[in-house]
C-alpha cells in the first residue's frame, strides 16, 4: 500500500518505512501498526521494534520467508485501523534540576541567553509524548520539548551518565534508565526507576504515554522509595 | 554441582542465545557473540542449544568443578588444559571432582557444561546484560570465587558421561563435522547484503567497501566493532531518524569509519545503514581480534537464506545424531 515501503535489513529482519508525507499523523500510524502486529504477529516473527518513522520486524528464516512476510504486511497495511492512543493520565516524573544532578543546566541557560530558572520553568511547563523506546532498556525519546529548549548534543559525550539523568538531545528530551555513556545535555535527575526487568511491564513508559516533569528538592531524590 | 571461578580472566559472562523479543522496549538481544560455538559446544555435552554457557574473552580463565562434569570448549584458536594436561577444543571432556580447567588462549571461547549454568532466566533469557546489570550472574562479569550452580544434566549428557566412564576415557569419541565449524581466520572475508543507504555511498566509497581490507580497531567490544581503513562517505551527508538495527548491521557515522553491530548492540540506531553481514558469517566476524583484517563481498538475500537454511539443517543433524546415539543407543547399549 502506498505510504509504506518494506526493505530487507540483513537476512533475519526487515524494516517497514512509513512515509511521513503520506499521513497526517505518521506517529499514530507507527504506533497503530506496531500494536496491530504485536497483537497478530505474522508467523516466524520474533520481535517487532517500532521507531520514529519505521517498524523493524525480526524473523526466523527457517519459519518464514521475506516474500511471505512482505505479502502479509502488505495485507495488514491495507486493513489495519488506527485506534486512538489510550489516554491515561500523564505520568509525572519528579526531577531535581541543576547542581550536581544537572551539570549542563547553567550551560543551557547561557546558550539560550536566559536563566536556569527559566529553563526549568519551560521544561516543567510542557506535556510530552513517548515517541519511541530505544538506545537503552526503557529509554524514552520524548517529543513535545518547547522549541526554545532545542539544544545540540554535547560535542564530547560523557563516558558515564548516572541512572535517572534527564537530558536534552536536539529536539527530544529523555531519561537515562541506567548508567551509560551519553551525549545528551543533562539538566536534572529523577529517582524514578525507568526500567526494572523484574517488574511487569519492565519499562515505566510505553510508546504513546504522556509525561510531565515536576521540579523537586534534592531531599525528594534522596528519600525516594520506588514502589513496584 | 557448582563451577567455581578461580581466575575470571578479562571478561567472562554467562550467555545463551539472547533475549530477542524485548527489543521494542530497548532491551539489547545479547547472547553469545559466536552463536555457532555456543550451539555446538552445547551439542557436544548433550545440552539444549540454548543452555547457558560461559563466554570467556581472551585467555586467563580458570574454573574448578566440585563434582564430576562433562564440558566442551568451542571457539577460535582455543588452547586449554585440565589439571595441567592439554585438552582439545570441539570435544566433550569428562571432568572429575576438583579438576581445574585453565583456558590459555582463544578470543570468545564458549565453555559448555552439561546441564547448563543454572541462573534464573530474566525476560526469557539467561544472558548477561552488562549495560543494565541484569540476567546472567547478577548482571555482571564473573569474579574470583563466584560459585555458579550447574543444572541437572539431560538424559543424553548422563549417557555420554557413562559412555566415557565405562571406557575410562577423558576425551569424548564423538565430534562435530569439520565442515560445520566456522571458517575462522585473522584475514576474514564476510558476505553482506546491501543496506538501505548502500546506494547513497559515493562511487569511490562503494568500491572501497567492496575491495579494500578493513582492520578491527581496538575500541571494539560486545556492542560493536569499529573498522579502520579507507574512510567512507555518502554522496550527500544525511540526517537519519533512529531506526531498527540488527546483528551485523554496518553503520556509517559521519567520521567515515564504519561500525559493525554485534551481540550487545542497541536496538535502534541513528546512523546510515550501509550493509548487513549475513547471519552465517557472523561467528567468523565475532572471533576477529583488534588488528585482524576484514573484507566484504556482496551477496543476495536469496543466497544468504540458502546458506542459513543449509547451516541450520547441519546443526539440527548434529544434534539429532548425538541424541540418537546417546539416548537410544544401538541395541539398547550406549
Amino acid at each position: 500500500m502506498s505510504g509504506f515501503s518494506i526493505v530487507p535489513l540483513g537476512d533475519r529482519a526487515l524494516t517497514i518505512d512509513i512515509d511521513a508525507d503520506a499521513f497526517a499523523a505518521p506517529a499514530d500510524v507507527v504506533r497503530g501498526l506496531a500494536e496491530y502486529l504485536h497483537a497478530e504477529p505474522p508467523l516466524g516473527v520474533v520481535a517487532i521494534v517500532p521507531a520514529l518513522r519505521s517498524i523493524t520486524l525480526h524473523y526466523e528464516p527457517t519459519a518464514t520467508t521475506f516474500a511471505a512476510l512482505r505479502d502479509q504486511i502488505d495485507t495488514v497495511t491495507r486493513h489495519f485501523s488506527i485506534t486512538p492512543a489510550v489516554q491515561r493520565h500523564p505520568i509525572v516524573i519528579p526531577v531535581c534540576y541543576g547542581g550536581e544532578f544537572g551539570p549542563d543546566l547553567e550551560v543551557l541557560a547561557s546558550t539560550h541567553r536566559t536563566t536556569a530558572e527559566a529553563i526549568v520553568a519551560a521544561h516543567t511547563a510542557g506535556e510530552y509524548t513517548v515517541a519511541m523506546l530505544g538506545f537503552l532498556p526503557g529509554f524514552p525519546y520524548l517529543h513535545g520539548l518547547p522549541a526554545t529548549l532545542y539544544t545540540p548534543r554535547r560535542a564530547e559525550p560523557r563516558t558515564r551518565v548516572p541512572a535517572g539523568s534527564v537530558g536534552i538531545g536536539g529536539s527530544s528530551t529523555g531519561i537515562y534508565p541506567c548508567e551509560s555513556p551519553g551525549g545528551w545535555q543533562l539538566i536534572g535527575r529523577t529517582p524514578r526507576a525507568l526500567f526494572n526487568p523484574h517488574r511487569d511491564p519492565p519499562a515505566l513508559l510505553q510508546v504513546g504515554d504522556r509525561v510531565r516533569f515536576v521540579d523537586v528538592a534534592p531531599a525528594v531524590l534522596h528519600n525516594w522509595v520506588e514502589h513496584a | 554441582m557448582s563451577a567455581i571461578v578461580r581466575q575470571p580472566g578479562v571478561l567472562t559472562t554467562v550467555q545463551d542465545l539472547g533475549r530477542v523479543s524485548w527489543q521494542h522496549i530497548g532491551v539489547p538481544v545479547g547472547g553469545a557473540m559466536d552463536s555457532v560455538a555456543q550451539r555446538l559446544g552445547n551439542a557436544l555435552v548433550g545440552n539444549d542449544e540454548n543452555a547457558a554457557t560461559l563466554e570467556c574473552t581472551m585467555g586467563g580463565t580458570a574454573i574448578q568443578f566440585d563434582a564430576p562434569a562433562l564440558i566442551a570448549l568451542a571457539g577460535r584458536n582455543v588452547t586449554a588444559s585440565l589439571d595441567g594436561t592439554p585438552i582439545p577444543a570441539w570435544h566433550a571432556i569428562r571432568v572429575h571432582t576438583d579438576a581445574l580447567l585453565a583456558i590459555h588462549t582463544g578470543f570468545r571461547t564458549t565453555l559448555a557444561i552439561a546441564g547448563g549454568v543454572d541462573v534464573p532466566p530474566v525476560l526469557g533469557s539467561r544472558s548477561t546484560c552488562l549495560r543494565a546489570v541484569f540476567g546472567g550472574w547478577h548482571g555482571r562479569a564473573l569474579r574470583r570465587d563466584d560459585r555458579l550452580p550447574i543444572a541437572v544434566p539431560t538424559a543424553t549428557s548422563v549417557r555420554m558421561m557413562e559412555h566415557l566412564q565405562s571406557r575410562d576415557r577423558t576425551i569424548g569419541d564423538w565430534s562435530i563435522a569439520p565442515s560445520l565449524l566456522p571458517a575462522y581466520s585473522a584475514d576474514a572475508t564476510v558476505r553482506f547484503i546491501p543496506g538501505p543507504q548502500f546506494d547513497e555511498l559515493s562511487d569511490k566509497s562503494r568500491d572501497a567497501f567492496c575491495s579494500h581490507a578493513f582492520r578491527i580497531a581496538s575500541e571494539s567490544d560486545r556492542m560493536g566493532f569499529r573498522l579502520t581503513g579507507s574512510p567512507l562517505s555518502l554522496r550527500e551527508p544525511r540526517e537519519m531518524l533512529s531506526t531498527g538495527v540488527t546483528a551485523g548491521t554496518i553503520q556509517l557515522p559521519s567520521g567515515g569509519a564504519p561500525i559493525v553491530l554485534m551481540a550487545d548492540r542497541q536496538t535502534t540506531g541513528g546512523y546510515p545503514r550501509i550493509a548487513d553481514v549475513i547471519s552465517v558469517d557472523i561467528p567468523v566476524l565475532a572471533q576477529l581480534l583488534p588488528g585482524d583484517n576484514l573484507r566484504f563481498t556482496v551477496t543476495t538475500l536469496a543466497s544468504a537464506h540458502t546458506a542459513y537454511l543449509a547451516r541450520e539443517h547441519s546443526i539440527a543433524q548434529a544434534y539429532r545424531a548425538l541424541q540418537l546415539r546417546y539416548t537410544q543407543g544401538i541395541n539398547g547399549s550406549s
